[in-house]
């Protein structure tokens, strides 16, 4: 088990001929992901060739689907298409398979499109969307895995260890702080950093808790709204694994906008203080530098009778 | 991106949503003629400039600091006192609690046909992050800070969602106007005006818009006094008019200059500059340098496929704040390549004759290479294997604690 995405999940790419596309399916499927192949509107027909494996392409999302049985895509479209071809593989997921998940990587998306695109996939209950703006998520397997998205597939190993975070290079951190007490990883997903986006950290930790593979959580945060209070909150009631977390941009200005959309403080709100206390307050065992994280969790799975 | 209050209330006339009558200035003489041809005895004099506060701010001296003049926003009964006014604002630094110390100089005046108010409120239009949707939200308490209406009195906030599926519906518009207050011509009046104001809202891509206040006339009118708007940059690809409507005096120059490589940089006060890949690894480099009793002088996230030249722009960068004494680089790569990384961090080095120590964290991607690159150099670079490692060091080389 892991969560939402096997080792085995068959993965199509939304812009596969692109550059982007290519160049991270090619990585996909040396880490051993099973790309089925890929759609790009108008290239319907013509192959990709990728680390000398043969993938077709399809016109359309519902050709795609219905010729390979994927259970995921992962697009790689610019920012002005990318919230229609969100739009394109829920319809297609819904229509066909009644579910799917859709992993949107791309980075700039107009907020007023995922506005759009996330109330269209929550009209269609069997379908999830894991970002924009994210990472990806990654299943680690005992040789290879399932690695849908831009991380680098060389630093997981498959574990025990769920994470989740918003932001990409502090997800990379987090997994190489389990490495350095050696635990590997069930599933780690980055919810990506926009304002307005689809899974939200109570959805993977709800995940987690029911996923028999995870054992412990590492849940890592930025400023910026309040999803981290809220998950805190809900995770003090409902999650019995242990938890470990960190938040970023402690020394952010307020009203300044740190990288991503997202990150801002606004009207003395979504600090990394408030977040942090509401770790605190929900018995969450809080790093307040990403290289302890290592040492927090083996505290905390040593406390839980884990280690 | 922040527009100013005239150039707002452009928008919301083309929008069909009535605005007082008012002329943009940049000089004296314009604002005497926009007095002459408004025909309206009083007028508002209006500082233009990105940040709120305006009309409880305190105009000073660019050089001198000199204190000029309470009050950015002024009411003129005559054409001498819109020459008073207009002399005392053009040209002078205006401080309000938005501003910081340094306040920002007034280069732009809106003159405005007063208006004849019988109640003012406030509303505002932005993306709702938990709720995923536009958010409309209306107080009978307009004019004030709505910070502390939202305090002190949350009761009187009044709040609709609107469904993007659906739009803005007719009970929407009526409920949030009954709880305001408003009958009759005057609600109909504010239905008509939300219409108009969500539809630019999406029309514009909008991130924010808040009229404060926002007034009934005499008449029963429903008159954006006030506005504030900021646009989704995000959305800029489909706004070709967006390059004629930002004011570049408003933005940090090295601000700019960053993102036009592809970096996305902020400068703060400290004295050590960071180099890091990742908008999240960057700010947490910022909270460890801290917590090690350092100060970071800026935030810089190269972005997830950094070249030699966009890590060269990176150093310079850096390095025209004169504060900084020293530099942190850290970088996990994922997608970039650590030997890359160190390649255009030696080559940065070279060109810029670096003399402030650096210390240089690299892990991920081919870390060996790097860490090879790095060690086989002449240059005076410190490697670090983690981050903790790498903020105790740099805060250790520029003379420990302040």
């Amino acid at each position: 088990m892991a969560i939402w995405i096997e080792e085995d999940a068959k993965v199509l790419v939304q812009g596969i001929t692109g550059k982007q596309g290519m160049f991270h399916a090619g990585k996909m499927v040396e880490y051993g992901t099973n790309i089925v192949g890929g759609c790009t509107p108008g290239k319907g027909g013509q192959t990709v060739e990728l680390q000398g494996k043969v993938f077709p392409v399809w016109h359309s999302m519902s050709e795609a689907i219905e010729a390979t049985d994927a259970d995921a895509t992962v697009i790689y479209v610019p920012p002005p298409f990318a919230a229609e071809a969100i739009m394109e593989a829920a319809d297609a997921f819904d229509w066909l398979k009644g579910e799917g998940v859709i992993v949107c990587i791309t980075e700039g998306i107009p907020t007023l499109d995922m506005v759009k695109a996330v109330a269209y996939v929550e009209n269609r209950p069997g379908v999830r969307l894991i970002g924009p703006n994210c990472p990806g998520i990654i299943t680690p397997g005992e040789t290879g895995g399932a690695k849908i998205g831009i991380m680098p597939g060389h630093i997981h190993a498959k574990g025990r260890i769920g994470i989740v975070s918003k932001s990409g290079t502090l997800t990379y951190e987090a997994v190489a702080q389990t490495m350095s007490i050696d635990e590997g990883q069930s599933t780690c997903i980055g919810i990506g950093g926009d304002p307005v986006n689809g899974t939200g950290f109570i959805d993977c930790l709800a995940a987690f808790q029911a996923d028999p593979q995870t054992e412990a959580i590492i849940m890592i945060g930025e400023i910026g709204g309040n999803a981290e209070q809220e998950a805190a909150a809900w995770a003090a009631e409902n999650v019995t694994k242990p938890i470990v977390g960190f938040v970023a941009g402690a020394t952010a200005p307020p009203g300044k906008r740190m990288g991503h959309a997202g990150a801002i403080i606004s009207g003395g709100k979504g600090t990394a203080e408030e977040k942090f206390e509401a770790f605190r307050e929900a018995g969450i065992a809080c790093a307040m530098d990403p290289s302890e994280l290592g040492q927090v969790l083996l505290e905390s799975l040593k406390a839980a009778g884990l280690r | 991106m922040n527009i100013h209050e005239y150039q707002g209330k452009t928008l919301l006339r083309e929008n069909n949503i009535t605005v007082p009558e008012g002329v943009h200035c940049t000089n004296v003489e314009q604002a005497l003629a926009a007095y002459d041809s408004l025909g309206s005895k009083v007028v508002a004099v209006k500082s233009q400039i990105h940040a709120g506060g305006r009309g409880k701010g305190t105009l000073y001296h660019p050089e001198t600091r000199e204190h000029v003049m309470d009050g950015g926003v002024k009411i003129a009964f005559s054409r001498e006192e819109v020459e008073a006014y207009a002399t005392k604002i053009l040209g002078n630094v205006l401080v309000t609690i938005q501003t910081g110390e340094e306040g920002k100089l007034v280069s732009n005046l809106y003159i405005e046909a007063g208006c004849d108010i019988a109640h003012e409120y406030y509303l505002a239009l932005l993306v709702d992050r938990d709720n995923k949707s536009v958010l409309i939200m209306a107080s009978t308490e307009g004019g004030m800070d709505i910070e502390d209406v939202a305090n002190n009195t949350p009761e009187l906030i009044h709040k609709v969602m609107v469904d993007p599926n659906a739009g803005l519906l007719g009970f929407q518009k009526r409920d949030l106007g009954m709880a305001l207050g408003l009958q009759g011509a005057a609600l109909k009046s504010f239905g008509k005006m939300l219409t108009n104001m969500y539809t630019m809202f999406v029309r514009e891509d909008c991130a924010m818009v808040e009229i404060n206040p926002l007034v009934r006339t005499g008449n029963d009118e429903i008159v954006a006094l006030d506005s504030k708007i900021s646009f989704d940059e995000n959305a800029e690809f489909r706004h070709k008019n967006w390059d004629d409507l930002r004011d570049l005096s408003e933005e940090e120059d090295v601000e700019i200059r960053a993102k036009e490589t592809g970096l996305s940089y902020v400068k703060l006060d400290g004295n050590i500059g960071c180099l890091v890949n990742g908008a999240g690894l960057a700010m947490a480099t910022m909270d460890v340098i801290k917590l090690y009793g350092g100060e970071p002088a800026n935030f810089l996230d190269v972005g997830g496929g950094a070249d030699e030249e966009q890590v060269k722009t990176a150093f310079s960068i850096i390095l025209e704040d004169p504060n900084v004494k020293g530099i942190l680089v850290n970088i996990f790569g994922g997608i970039m390549r650590c030997d890359i990384i160190a390649r255009g961090v030696i080559a940065a080095t070279e060109a810029l004759s670096l003399e402030v120590p650096l210390v240089v964290r690299l892990a991920g991607t081919n870390v060996d290479e790097g860490k090879k690159i790095l060690a086989a150099s002449t240059l005076n670079i410190h490697a670090a294997d983690d981050l903790a490692e790498g903020a105790q060091k740099i805060v250790a080389l520029i003379g420990g604690e302040e």
